[in-house]
């Protein structure tokens, strides 16, 4: 794998200190499609759209866009002053051409409909198949950024990483390691910090000590168990950040056990969300009232009913449902069969396997005996499609695009989705997704959120869980860090080095 | 002589190149699962990955294609010393093992100089004093050394040395000082059984009536040691290394992973993971093909340092054979 030319270290040596960065995610590849969440995340590269600290779009690359009356035909005008790496000038043409590799590969830009990508004049032209609002969104996630023409080799391979970013590449070292340092032709506010070292460590324990050990500035991604400890460090100050991303089970309301509504009900009433969010999580606001959770101010509905344990009512509902309680303890229907399922999940979150458990020991206080089974990821989308999954524990990203409508389409649609609903559907549901994709009006986009957030909590075609709590440890010595809710970006060029 | 031990070599080496791809393979597709979204999930994040995606994913790697079609491709690839495309990041395997074996390479060598190190001195130092505390305390320190995995040790060591006393760096590969906690992981867990065998050679030579004379004619202890007894002793040693090579391998998966080390262990767990069959064939084969080669070549040292193997073969009545536990 190609690195781009090296400096001569002294220039580290005799400059400030280098920021010391450490996180789950290794620099594997320097495809965007693969690993563009790295070089979003330390500011090397830039998409045509970016989010503010509400969560709401603003131009990046790109300086506006507009489009056309039919929806069909965007246009988006770039800032003129921006610069590669390379200090060539920011192209429409180089734009297009990320934009329509960024489309032939797998990736949330093909979700948009996105037809044809041209470059006309100082525009950058999108059209669309039929009209989808939410565009601007999908062209902030980090496999649409923008890389310049040279970084490029003949067969189309990232061979250098050149962006536009206030920061530039220095050197690569696949798969764990990448510096950075200040790109000083970049045309916004000039970043305090001059140079990054960037460290992609897997396991947990190591970025705890790292972080402990004052040998990272800034760490992110801390195993709970662990939250004591750092808290009391003097030299520390963790921080936890709510994301939008839900742990909730997914269960496939096809099944002869689960299609009944109460029975849903029941299971989610069964639920000690709050007794694993602290224990568990470690922290008590983690436990889900509804799927979205604050963060996300406008799927969030305030006044829904939270979901709560009520084991009364939970035994109710499924006696009402026809589950009768055996001498073993465990519930039987007419038919005589016991209430017996499979949960999957998978170890990729370390939080899943142990959350899976609990919840087996609180199904079992209302009759239902759950078997858990810890396999991989995999093994809950091939199970959705081939119809043998009954019950899976995931974590679904709603911040993958700045609008989650992306993520809710696949997973709420007509037919379902891998990672959503399974064996069920709403026409109530599926008509206003396919309206939002649509509606431009704020008011009537807020009306139709708040209609599904209400369905989907009535009708539980998947049972919330917990929201997820991003950690972040940043040293003392740092000043001005905050925490990017939808994790798109560390924000080193906006923290210094304390006096 | 030598040629006759080379060419064996090279057979076992051939022969272990094929079992090893072929067990990787085997073992990968019986994994349950279905690897086009495993795939896809080490390629885009599991978050992306849906059935649209998975079903590119298998059309491009061909993976619909039968099993042993796919083996005897990947066989083909191999006559022609091609290790074939990491699926997941689409470089050449061989490239991206190159530079992992250098780390490992590196850091298993740092971990057997510093394992030497420790089991030489612990070991001498109690062969001298047999009955003393400090025998019982060395006994004591490796058998809780042998009964801790690495994974343990090096979060114990790092706790320690790192975090507590801040000599050594947590994690990472950039500088020079990054080495140290890994390899001595490596080395503590190597260390019981340099201890044992170099205790083992010395006791038998202090006993030796060659020892008991070289001080007879006047040598001082010290001068006796070091040319008298050492050269066995390492040579005892050296051959007892090539047992020592599976601990150093099977600890290098964990103790690379912890340590945020680039080397083959590392690659190989992610590789695992991801189910990128040609780079788990990949690392597992170079792995494989380290450890005959290690053993090769500290086959052929060993003949041509100590003369009484070649006599011993030469003359095939009762071999005075290293000493191997």
């Amino acid at each position: 794998m190609a690195c781009s030319a090296a400096l001569p270290s002294l220039a580290f040596a005799q400059g400030q200190r280098a920021l010391k960065v450490v996180s789950p995610w290794e620099v594997s590849n320097l495809d965007p499609s693969k690993t563009g969440h790295v070089f979003t995340r330390l500011e090397i590269a830039e998409t045509l759209v970016e989010v503010d600290d509400q969560g709401l779009l603003k131009p990046g690359l790109a300086s506006g866009w507009t489009t056309s009356a039919d929806q069909l035909e965007w246009r988006f005008k770039l800032r003129p002053t921006a610069r590669f790496h390379d200090n060539t000038p920011v192209t429409t043409e180089a734009v297009a051409a990320c934009l329509r590799r960024a489309l032939a590969q797998p990736g949330v830009l093909r979700n948009t409909g996105a037809q044809q990508i041209t470059a006309q004049g100082s525009e950058v032209v999108i059209r669309l198949a039929r009209p989808f609002s939410p565009l601007p969104a999908f062209l902030a996630h980090n496999s649409t950024l923008i890389l310049a023409p040279a970084a490029f080799a003949a067969d189309g391979t990232v061979r250098q990483l050149i962006g536009s970013g206030p920061y530039q590449v220095v050197d690569v070292k696949p798969p764990q390691s990448m510096r950075t340092r200040r790109f000083e032709g970049y045309d916004g506010r000039r970043p305090q910090i001059e140079s990054v070292d960037y460290l992609g460590a897997s396991r947990g324990e190591t970025r705890g000590m790292m972080a402990s050990a004052g040998q990272a500035d800034l760490v992110f991604t801390h195993d709970p168990v662990n939250f004591a400890r750092l808290r009391a460090d003097r030299k520390l100050k963790l921080q936890l950040q709510p994301l939008p991303r839900t742990i909730y089970i997914k269960l496939n309301a096809g099944h002869r056990f689960l299609s009944d509504v109460r029975v849903r009900r029941a299971l989610s009433l069964a639920l000690d969300r709050q007794g694993m969010a602290s224990t568990l999580l470690r922290a008590p606001e983690a436990a889900a009232t509804q799927l979205f959770p604050p963060g996300m101010a406008e799927w969030h509905v305030r006044g829904l009913t939270p979901l709560a344990q009520n084991i009364g009512q939970a035994r109710a509902l499924l006696r009402d449902a026809g589950w009768q309680p055996g001498g073993d303890g465990l519930l039987h229907n007419a038919a005589g069969e016991v209430f017996k399922l499979t949960l999957r999940t998978f170890s990729d979150r370390p939080e899943l396997p142990p959350m899976a458990t609990a919840i087996q020991a609180q199904f079992r206080t209302v009759g239902v005996d759950m078997a858990v089974s810890v396999g991989n990821s995999s093994e809950i989308p091939s199970g959705h499609q081939n119809g043998s999954l009954e019950l899976a524990l995931v974590a679904r990203n709603y911040g993958l695009v700045p609008d989650p409508l992306g993520t809710l389409l696949q997973d709420f649609g007509p037919k379902g989705g891998d990672w959503g609903a399974m064996g069920w559907h709403s026409a109530q549901v599926s008509q206003t997704l396919a309206e939002m994709g649509q509606a431009v009006d704020p008011k009537r986009r807020s009306a139709l959120r708040g209609s599904i957030a209400t369905v989907l909590q009535a009708e539980l075609p998947v049972i919330p869980v917990a929201w997820y709590q991003h950690s972040v440890t940043a040293s003392t010595r740092l000043t001005n860090v905050s925490v990017d809710p939808l994790e798109r970006s560390y924000r080193i060029s906006r923290m210094g080095w304390a006096a | 002589m030598l040629g006759r031990r080379l060419s064996r070599l090279l057979l076992q080496a051939v022969f272990v190149l094929l079992a090893v791809g072929t067990l990787c393979f085997a073992m990968a597709e019986l994994l349950p699962g279905d690897a086009a979204y495993r795939i896809a999930a080490g390629r885009y994040g599991y978050d992306v990955v849906n059935t649209e995606i998975a079903e590119a994913v298998r059309a491009e790697l061909g993976l619909d294609r039968p099993a042993l079609v796919r083996w005897a491709e990947w066989l083909g690839q191999v006559a022609q010393g091609n290790l074939g495309q990491s699926m997941v990041l689409g470089d050449p395997v061989l490239h991206l093992v190159a530079y992992q074996l250098g780390q490992t390479v590196w850091l298993s060598l740092v971990a057997w100089l510093m394992a030497l190190a420790l089991g030489l001195s612990l070991g001498l130092w109690t062969a001298l004093r047999p009955q003393g505390w400090a025998r019982r305390a060395v006994d004591s320190l490796n058998t809780v050394l042998r009964a801790s995995p690495s994974f343990l040790l090096g979060v114990v060591l790092t706790t320690l040395l790192a975090v507590e006393l801040g000599w050594f760096p947590v994690a990472g590969h950039e500088d020079a000082d990054h080495v140290f906690l890994p390899a001595l992981t490596l080395a503590l867990a190597l260390c019981p059984g340099f201890t044992q065998v170099v205790r083992d050679a010395a006791l038998r030579l202090l006993a030796s009536d060659a020892f008991e004379f070289a001080q007879v004619k006047g040598l001082p202890l010290r001068a006796a040691l070091w040319r008298h007894a050492l050269p066995q002793i390492l040579l005892a040693t050296l051959a007892y290394a090539g047992v020592q090579l599976v601990l150093l391998i099977e600890g290098m998966v964990v103790v690379e992973t912890l340590f945020a080390w680039p080397g083959i262990g590392h690659a190989l767990v992610h590789a695992v993971i991801a189910r990128d069959v040609p780079m788990i064939q990949g690392t597992a084969l170079t792995m494989a093909l380290l450890f005959v080669l290690l053993n090769g070549a500290i086959d052929l040292l060993l003949h041509a340092l100590d003369p009484r193997l070649a006599d011993a073969q030469a003359a095939p009545a009762s071999p005075p054979t290293p000493n191997t536990p």
